[in-house]
């Protein structure tokens, strides 16, 4: 491991995103860094001299060190910086202990950019991508993550997951006045937008497969009611407003129904609601508590918590809630299942050593890993490429969001000065 | 006169039905008895006195209101003073020396069929947040469940589950925690 990376362990970093956000700005720290992370490099990009809205180099460089997959070397480090691959004196990044390095320029083409980049492996002086892109200033930020998405996937042989967006809850309290405000925010912290603001509390985002609303549950009426709402418009139908319970709405990979959790029949179950017609079909028959569906990626399974066994654990059940089985053994306490996009591993709040933490799953090898610190731990979602998760934690006793990354368990923290945050959800790709 | 008073006796019966001091019930009587000799005066002082002590024991088949309903709800002797019960971790059993509180509830509540409540479950903040939601609200049932053994009518009551998302102490503590873990029953006033 190289010396800069043990510096980096344990240290905390703070990433400061673009200016202008204010008060709903979002800081990203790095709390842990990878272990077995790649060394990789990535040069500033060449420009023209004058300021650009972005800058596309730094944007890469961030988002590959959240990932803990990569161990991007620091600018200060660099010895020269080249902007294209007939410059490069590959025995200088060979000398800083890089695998690959990224050169490239962004130039003002009128009112667009032109962005061009190319990925090298810095032993056999190969060039592995090059591209160019032209793009409007509005779509700079997202080709820097599409070029942040296409070198994770040519080094790890796994699609990025970097041109995505997180759902979460921001809670500002003041004078015993609570508000509630439901955000979307680009996967990175940039750029948070308040879709709806409420004093009554709000809870369980959940995107659609198509990305383009999102359901969540909302006490507005001083009871749980379930809301689909049209992220772009601001639309939204009231979907579930049953006597009892109207929680915990996950969509079906086809997004056309939600399993949701009603009580209305007297027991709580999870029912399947068809979210054109408004249609309910009871999955999940128990006296004990049914609740937290999360669908398989096929859609032929349900994964839920079901404390029918004495304790809240995960089961399996078939899409119409027939053959129950249970997943779960460790411990007394697991809940809140989310399953990989691949179906091959669940994360969820687990009782551990340390009070509430986060845990991964392995549904093949049935290894269990702790993945987080507790004891607050809560809400796990993965990222759609199933290489981290987001989760609800605490730092100096307020809710901020952690993410922790499945290889090399590196963790970041995002918070926003002043708010509590929680609920997180991360959209599919 | 005879008809005059029926109400009065069934009050007594109501009372004595909700374990009030022996001694209120005798006031009761007695003033009762002693109506024909008593001026306006004293009429409308008893009869002050008589709401001052055992409003809530009123066999009123109305739902109580105003200043009756404070009176009820505020005064530490009344059946439904305390409105209040709390759970383990993860359980929603009553615990015994709750049951007296969720009996007298019952019991009020079938004597004033009118009266509606709301039963709200909460839970403390550890664990799944949609979990809790379930949990709370198995709570408010289990408190639902008692109220009605003892009389309560079921249309009389609302159940609701806020989950740990109104949490009364805040703080991530024990003693928090315990306070969080609750029932409470609502009397709209």
């Amino acid at each position: 491991m190289q010396p800069r990376l043990k510096a980096l362990m344990g240290a905390a970093l703070a990433l400061a995103l673009a200016p202008g956000l204010a008060k709903a700005e979002l800081v990203v720290e790095i709390t842990r860094g990878a272990e077995a992370a790649l060394p990789i490099a990535i040069a500033d990009f060449g420009d023209d001299g004058e300021a650009l809205p972005e800058d596309v180099a730094t944007i890469i460089r961030d988002n590959l060190l959240r990932s803990g997959q990569f161990d991007p070397l620091p600018r200060e480090e660099f010895i020269d910086n080249p902007t294209r691959s007939d410059d490069v004196r590959f025995e200088n990044w060979r000398a800083l202990g890089v695998d690959n390095l990224v050169v490239g320029e962004t130039r003002r083409d009128g009112d667009d950019f032109r962005v061009r980049y190319e990925l090298l492996d810095v032993f056999t002086g190969e060039r592995m991508l090059g591209r160019s892109y032209s793009v409007s200033e509005p779509s700079l930020r997202a080709l820097a993550h599409t070029i942040s998405d296409n070198i994770y996937e040519e080094l790890l042989g796994r699609p990025g997951a970097f041109n995505t967006m997180v759902a979460y809850v921001a809670i500002d309290e003041s004078d015993g006045d609570r508000e509630f405000q439901l955000i979307v925010a680009d996967a990175d912290g940039h750029d948070p937008q308040s879709i709806l603001s409420s004093s009554e509390p709000l809870l369980s985002p959940a995107w659609s497969p198509d990305r383009e609303r999102i359901a969540y549950v909302s006490f507005e009426e001083r009871r749980s009611e379930i809301f689909v709402q049209n992220i772009r418009t601001g639309e939204r139908d009231r979907i579930a407003s049953f006597r009892g319970l109207n929680s915990a709405p996950a969509w079906s990979p086809d997004g056309n129904r939600l399993a949701v959790t009603l009580s209305r029949d007297g027991q709580t179950d999870i029912y399947s609601l068809d979210v054109e017609t408004g249609e309910t079909t009871r999955l999940t028959d128990h006296h004990a508590i049914d609740t937290e569906a999360a669908w398989g990626p096929d859609g032929d399974h349900l994964y839920f918590t079901s404390d029918r066994g004495g304790s809240p654990q995960i089961y399996r059940a078939d899409a119409d809630g027939g053959n129950v089985q249970r997943i779960t053994y460790e411990g007394n306490y697991n809940a809140s299942p989310d399953i990989s996009p691949d179906g091959e591993r669940l994360a969820m709040v687990h009782r551990g050593d340390n009070g509430f933490q986060i845990a991964v799953l392995d549904l093949g090898s049935e290894r269990f890993r702790i993945m987080s610190e507790g004891p607050h731990d809560e809400s796990p979602s993965f990222a759609p490429n199933g290489a981290m998760v987001v989760y609800a934690t605490r730092q100096n006793g307020t809710g901020v969001l952690g993410t922790v990354s499945l290889f090399g368990e590196a963790r970041n923290i995002m918070a926003t000065e002043g708010r509590a945050l929680r609920e997180p959800a991360w959209s599919p790709n | 006169m005879a008809r005059q008073q029926k109400p009065f006796s069934w009050i007594l019966i109501t009372a004595l039905a909700l374990a009030l001091s022996a001694c209120a019930v005798l006031e009761d009587e007695e003033r009762v008895d002693d109506r024909d000799e008593m001026t306006e005066e004293e009429r409308e002082r008893a009869e002050e006195e008589r709401r001052d002590t055992a409003v809530w024991a009123m066999g009123d088949r109305d739902a109580l209101e105003g200043e009756e309903l404070d009176m009820a709800l505020d005064d530490p002797d009344s059946p439904i003073s305390k409105r209040i019960v709390h759970f383990a971790f993860d359980s929603s059993e009553i615990h015994d020396e709750d049951m007296p509180i969720l009996e007298s509830h019952g019991e009020f509540l079938a004597n004033h069929p009118a009266q509606r409540i709301v039963i709200e479950g909460h839970t403390d903040e550890r664990g799944a947040r949609e979990y809790n939601l379930a949990l709370g609200e198995r709570r408010a049932e289990a408190v639902k469940r008692i109220l009605v053994l003892n009389g309560a009518g079921e249309d009389q009551l609302e159940v609701v589950s806020y989950g740990e998302e109104s949490p009364v102490a805040s703080g991530s503590n024990e003693e928090a925690y315990a306070q969080n873990r609750r029932a409470e029953l609502l009397y709209r006033r």
